[in-house]
């Protein structure tokens, strides 16, 4: 029997992963061994691999907390919907538009909120007798500015260790105010073990709140939803514009570019197609649940992921009409990617990159560094579960922890008047047996080579270690990596906020980034980084009295 | 001066046998500060007669940052100061925050100097040590001297000693020291010798057996201590004789709390069986 541990890896990655344990104590280089995966060929078998597991305290993690998911991620591109960080300054200060979120409030009845910073400010007295009344006080001042269509609330840590009771306040003001959709979320920094958790109880709470609650008829036809687009730099625009010359209906992005209206109308889309896969497939089966809508599993990063997605999203509307628009789109499209992908592939080809970003991220952006002829030695995510690495069909066998416990799972049933299978069920049969797959995402392992390198929830010292080692042409995470990377004189490359970048989503998206790559790993500044007197020192000299 | 902080189960008589236990020092001409940490802010309506005073909280919150130290402490009975920390109302807010917010407000205010010519500050403090901000007068040295308030009935001896786990614990790395039990009598079988027995376990002494007497009640319905009400009544005795025990206490140490399964056995072997 071939066990997952047989050592059949080149011996340097074995070399390379035993020395970064090496450093470790041994009880942590025992749990950071099962972070570790050397993706090797085993027979039909994507290997096991340790995630969404506490990071060991001592460990400079690359995580964040779960208000950060919350507020940061999921609701912090919401344009229309005021956002309070119930709390102290700091948590609603520092989480203010530090993502590259864009929307387009240029409609003329369009509301705007995303530039604000709104907070409660707690001070002590409010931690000592409790912050609830400044919260409605809060809640009152900003409704009379600016009379939203929705305010939500967000716990900080302090909240939660006081116990103040935001949801009992976001009720009181929602009956108060009457035409304002006010809700909270209990998304504590504290809470889960990553900010896979905020995301998750900011989609629920979304889904409880605001999914399903305007029935209107919205024009258009083939409607989809975009779920867990988050339009940094300009992504979901770039997407949008591809949906609209095929002539596809976006009725809501989760939550990229999002309005109000957008959520409240999700229900009334004929497809889901799911992007990140980690920070919303579970919104994903809620409204196949509860509405009949089915789900599909795109992805828009890369040329012909792009081409690939748009084929599955006709495939699954069945009509000549759009498969017929879908593939000119397709055609006209693609030879201005080919044009640039030709002039810096031979700059390029070869290279390889390593990618430590997101939940989906890590995966989706390894599709464009392909089209350049270079290759992912190493990848992981932050925060993504172990369905992100190997597929969902590990899924059933998933441990639920004291960590996830405490993350609430909705369960939804079917609506009682808004549930409506798109398809029959002879018609879903045909479809999967055509070679559409729903519900599936087979996660990021198999699509890598062998031989390369898995690492969940890398942290500052294996990040620096891992470039010593194994010298990749460019590294990909976030901004508390980015000079840390550089000082190694290695090009790095955000990619959760695209450092000023963008859009790399979609075909025009695509040229934005081989551009941008080629502009990295060709640059000639990595060799300048050392002073030329550390190089060769132009004086020397001894001390008199030696 | 001397720091002492009262702790022991809630609803034992901490409060009233701090405050009459004050008297007792302030007629000996002792100099003493009592700060009552409970939000119900109710640790000095003895010596005050009355619960007219304004906590410290309070004043912060209605007065902002800029108050004086006559604000927050009143005179009570034999020249005693007293301060009620207060805090916030059942069930909101955070009460331990409010205590070391209400300590600290009287640090910086200079009430703890050298020329209050204070010879004791006095911690009543709800309850068990609950959180961080209850165990706030026994950090970084506000209180270094621990004095537990229980009875012979189970669960009161049960928190004394899971507060000697507190006290322990802060004693290891600090000055804090547990001066005593002082048990506040229930009429329980065999009272006297059970605490005396929990107290030689834990490494502490009984300092004194307060015996159950009606005129306690008699003096609070009255708003006094009892030396204060009736100056002659044996229980005043008893206060003086407790007050002159701590004023002569040697015996400082670090307490080591009992195994449950200890305990247990304590109360059979003392209680239970003889019943």
């Amino acid at each position: 029997m071939i066990s997952a541990h047989d050592n059949k890896a080149p011996a340097d990655l074995a070399v390379i992963k035993e020395q970064i344990l090496g450093k470790y104590p041994p009880k942590v280089a025992r749990k950071r061994a099962k972070q570790i995966l050397i993706n090797e060929a085993l027979e039909n078998e994507t290997p096991e691999i340790t995630a969404n597991v506490r990071t060991i305290p001592g460990i400079i993690t690359m995580r964040g907390c779960t208000y950060a998911g919350c507020k940061g991620v999921i609701m912090g591109p919401t344009r229309d919907i005021v956002n309070i960080t119930h709390g102290p300054i700091g948590c609603g200060f520092y989480s203010w538009l530090t993502r590259r979120n864009q929307t387009d409030a240029s409609a003329p009845d369009a509301e705007n909120y995303m530039t604000y910073c709104f907070s409660t400010d707690m001070q002590d007295k409010d931690i000592i007798f409790g912050g609830e009344k400044k919260l409605e006080l809060a809640i009152q001042e900003a409704y009379d500015i600016f009379h939203p269509k929705g305010i939500c609330i967000f716990a900080t840590c302090p909240v939660g260790l006081i116990g103040d009771d935001i949801h009992a306040v976001a009720l009181k003001m929602k009956n108060k105010l009457g035409d304002c959709n006010v809700f909270a979320f209990s998304c504590e920094g504290y809470k889960g073990v990553s900010q896979s958790a905020g995301h998750h109880i900011a989609n629920n709470q979304v889904f409880r709140h605001l999914v399903g609650l305007n029935d209107e008829n919205k024009p258009g036809e083939y409607k989809i939803n975009l779920l867990g687009e988050y339009n940094i730099g300009g992504d979901g625009f770039e997407i949008d514009r591809i949906l609209k010359k095929c002539g596809i209906t976006n009725i809501a992005t989760f939550s990229g570019n999002s309005s109000y209206d957008q959520f409240a109308s999700a229900h009334t889309a004929d497809l889901n197609a799911v992007m990140c896969h980690r920070s919303i497939n579970y919104v994903a089966d809620m409204l196949e649940v509860k509405y009949g809508i089915p789900w599909v599993k795109i992805n828009f990063i890369g040329a012909e992921a792009t081409a690939k997605s748009l084929r599955k999203i006709a495939k699954y509307f069945d009509d000549p009409i759009l498969t017929e628009r879908v593939e000119a789109v397709i055609a006209e499209e693609m030879p201005a990617v080919a044009e640039v992908a030709n002039q810096v592939r031979p700059r390029t080809e070869g290279k390889t990159a390593m990618l430590f970003v997101g939940g989906s991220r890590a995966h989706h952006y390894q599709e464009l560094f392909k089209e350049l002829g270079m290759k992912t030695i190493s990848a992981g995510y932050e925060f993504a579960h172990r369905d992100d690495y190997e597929g969902r069909h590990v899924l059933p066998g998933l441990k639920v922890d004291a960590d996830s416990r405490n993350i609430e799972e909705i369960e939804v049933s079917p609506d009682e008047t808004r549930y409506n299978p798109r398809k029959s069920e002879e018609d879903m049969e045909a479809l999967v047996s055509s070679g559409l797959d729903f519900k599936q995402y087979e996660g990021m392992i198999p699509d890598m080579e062998k031989n390369t390198v898995v690492i969940d929830d890398l942290n500052q010292y294996e990040a620096e270690k891992m470039v010593e080692l194994m010298k990749p042409d460019i590294f990909c995470a976030g901004i508390k990596e980015k000079f840390s990377i550089q000082k190694l004189g290695i090009p790095m490359k955000q990619l959760h906020s695209y450092d000023s970048g963008g859009p790399y989503a979609g075909f025009r998206g695509a040229v934005n980034f081989y551009n941008e790559i080629d502009r990295l790993v060709n640059s000639k500044v990595w060799g300048y980084l050392k002073a030329p007197w550390q190089e060769n020192p132009e004086l020397s000299a001894t001390y008199v009295w030696e | 001066m001397r720091k002492i902080a009262i702790y022991g189960k809630g609803g034992i008589g901490k409060s009233t046998t701090t405050q009459n236990t004050v008297a007792g020092l302030a007629e000996m001409g002792k100099k003493v500060m009592v700060v009552g940490c409970d939000p119900k802010a109710d640790s000095t309506r003895l010596l005050l007669g009355g619960l007219a005073q304004k906590s410290v909280l309070d004043t912060l919150r209605e007065e902002g940052e800029d108050i004086e130290l006559e604000n927050i402490r009143r005179g009570g009975y034999g020249s005693t100061w007293c301060v009620e920390s207060g805090g916030p109302e059942p069930g909101v807010g955070c009460a331990g925050r409010g205590i070391i917010t209400a300590i600290n407000m009287l640090e910086s205010l200079g009430a703890y100097e050298e020329c209050e010519g204070l010879d004791y500050a006095f911690y009543d403090v709800l309850g068990d040590v609950v959180c961080g901000g209850f165990a706030m007068p026994i950090r970084d040295g506000k209180a270094e001297e621990i004095y537990i308030v229980c009875s012979g009935e189970m669960m009161a001896m049960y928190a004394a000693n899971n507060i000697c786990k507190g006290v322990r614990k802060f004693a290891e790395s600090g000055k804090v020291r547990l001066g005593g039990l002082i048990c506040n009598s229930r009429n329980v079988d065999n009272e006297y010798e059970m605490i005396e027995a929990l107290a030689e376990k834990i490494g502490t002494q009984m300092i004194y057996f307060v015996p159950r007497d009606n005129d306690v009640q008699r003096a609070e319905i009255n708003r006094k201590t009892v030396i204060e009400w009736n100056s002659d009544a044996p229980q005043a005795h008893h206060y003086r004789a407790l007050a002159r025990a701590i004023d002569g206490n040697q015996k400082f140490v670090i307490p080591n709390p009992l195994q449950i399964e200890e305990l247990e056995q304590l109360l059979l072997d003392f209680g239970l069986l003889a019943a």
